[in-house]
């Protein structure tokens, strides 16, 4: 379990567990969809580190060029980044509308009204 | 409003700018960096910018939303119609193989179309969405 | 070595920015944060060689992201959260748990960029020599997105659309008023 070789890995995870911890602990819708894009954007981070080739270039066909990093991370993570703008997106226009129906965005004060603890 | 000429000089020169670096990002993302949903998001970010200097009414009415509902759904339908077509001529769905006279030819059409059906939708959504935040009343 | 440095400066920001927006109070300053924690992820990106992802994440991260919450929070009335806190004891304790399970998860891996790993094989090779003969464009990202893997790029783009579509369901369409000039916002 080098730390040296496995740098990347651990910064992304500790970049994940900060969210998860803005997630888990904090009231405040905003700041917990906050939370939620910063752990998918460490997840990224992680991916990409995966495909990373040692002396390697961009995945753009070139005549001088042997050693291209792995294409197939960045599809994936192509894919993950415009999705999650997408549910990002969804989860703001629900905050709107939860601001709207309960006139706050504190979840302590949101189960209050409800009654639904 | 005075104040606010500065901005909108400077924004009416670089919006076509914005909008053809987008064009030129979606028609070059074979050789370099880019494709349809880069293209997009950059086009989208200069109505956008109109929209922030130029009021939402303005911009509502150089491009209307029911524009962009069809045309978010327009994208969507040329993605899947090239599959079809694919199909209607004798290969697979999405095989670009048989779009063309030789292989190389149909993949290049194919992945042409493809990209500029993602281009497209990417745009008009995320104009929509910005329509639909901005626009929303409180009280509404 | 220089990629080695500048990798770890930017995520070492990253890291800082993130602690950050855990102890900030003031929305609009959690949003800017955001934002600036996607552009840094934009360089890291960059830096190892992923071209595509860093200008995606910046165009979609620091752009589209940014104003939707901006646009969220000018609809807020208030600027700041409230200051009732829960106890910190029991996340603390699931992330500390959920993080040394992950590292621990990823100990196997094998060290970063090196060529034999089992995930430069197989599929990625194949790509890689045969996408300028069957496919014929240079950028192999783009030919794998759009042709070797068009299936699920159909799929993302109806993801967009079907946020497009929840998001009106949920919002609605301002209808334009007639003949009224607005001062822009």
């Amino acid at each position: 379990m080098s730390i040296l070789t496995h740098y990347n890995y651990e910064i992304a995870i500790f970049l994940a567990m900060v969210g998860l911890y803005v997630v888990i602990a904090q009231g405040n819708l905003v700041k917990k969809v906050t939370g939620l894009t910063m752990f998918q954007t460490s997840v990224f981070i992680l991916y990409i580190s995966m495909g990373v080739v040692q002396g390697g270039s961009v995945p753009i066909l070139d005549a001088d060029t042997t050693r291209y990093s792995n294409p197939l991370p960045h599809v994936l993570i192509l894919t993950a980044i415009v999705v999650g703008v997408a549910t990002t997106a969804v989860a703001l226009a629900l905050i709107l509308r939860i601001k709207e129906a309960y006139g706050t965005i504190e979840e302590d004060e949101i189960h209050e009204q409800d009654e639904s603890f | 409003m005075l104040h606010h000429t500065v901005l909108r000089v400077i924004a009416k020169l670089l919006i076509p700018v914005i909008m053809l670096f987008a064009l030129y990002v979606q028609f070059h993302g074979d050789y370099s960096p880019g494709g349809g949903f880069q293209a997009g998001v950059i086009f989208s970010a200069a109505i956008i910018l109109y929209a922030l200097l130029f009021g939402l009414d303005t911009t509502m009415d150089v491009i209307g939303p029911d524009v962009l509902q069809l045309l978010a759904a327009a994208g969507v339908l040329l993605y899947a119609g090239v599959g079809v077509a694919a199909m209607l001529l004798g290969g697979d769905f999405l095989d670009y193989n048989v779009l063309a006279h030789t292989p190389t030819e149909g993949q290049h059409l194919g992945i042409f179309l493809v990209e500029l059906g993602v281009g497209i939708t990417v745009a008009s959504v995320m104009l929509l969405l910005y329509y639909a935040f901005v626009g929303r009343e409180p009280g509404q | 070595m220089i990629e080695v440095s500048v990798d770890l400066l930017l995520l070492g920001f990253m890291a800082v920015i993130s602690l950050a927006i855990v102890r900030m109070n003031d929305l609009f300053a959690v949003a800017m944060l955001l934002s600036l924690f996607s552009l840094l992820s934009a360089g890291v990106f960059t830096i190892m060689d992923a071209a595509d992802v860093a200008f995606t994440e910046a165009a979609v991260g620091a752009g589209i992201s940014t104003i939707l919450m901006l646009a969220t929070l000018t609809r807020m009335d208030r600027r700041k959260k409230s200051h009732k806190t829960r106890g910190i004891t029991l996340p603390l304790i699931v992330v500390s748990v959920t993080g040394t399970l992950l590292a621990f998860g990823t100990s196997d891996l094998p060290a970063l960029g090196d060529p034999d790993a089992p995930i430069h094989r197989h599929v990625a090779d194949r790509y890689i020599e045969q996408s300028g003969t069957e496919i014929g464009i240079p950028n192999v990202v783009t030919s794998v997105l759009a042709s070797y893997r068009g299936y699920d790029t159909l799929g993302e783009t109806t993801v967009i659309f079907t946020a497009g579509v929840g998001v009106l369901a949920m919002l609605g369409m301002r209808r334009r008023r007639k003949g009224s000039k607005k001062d822009p916002r």
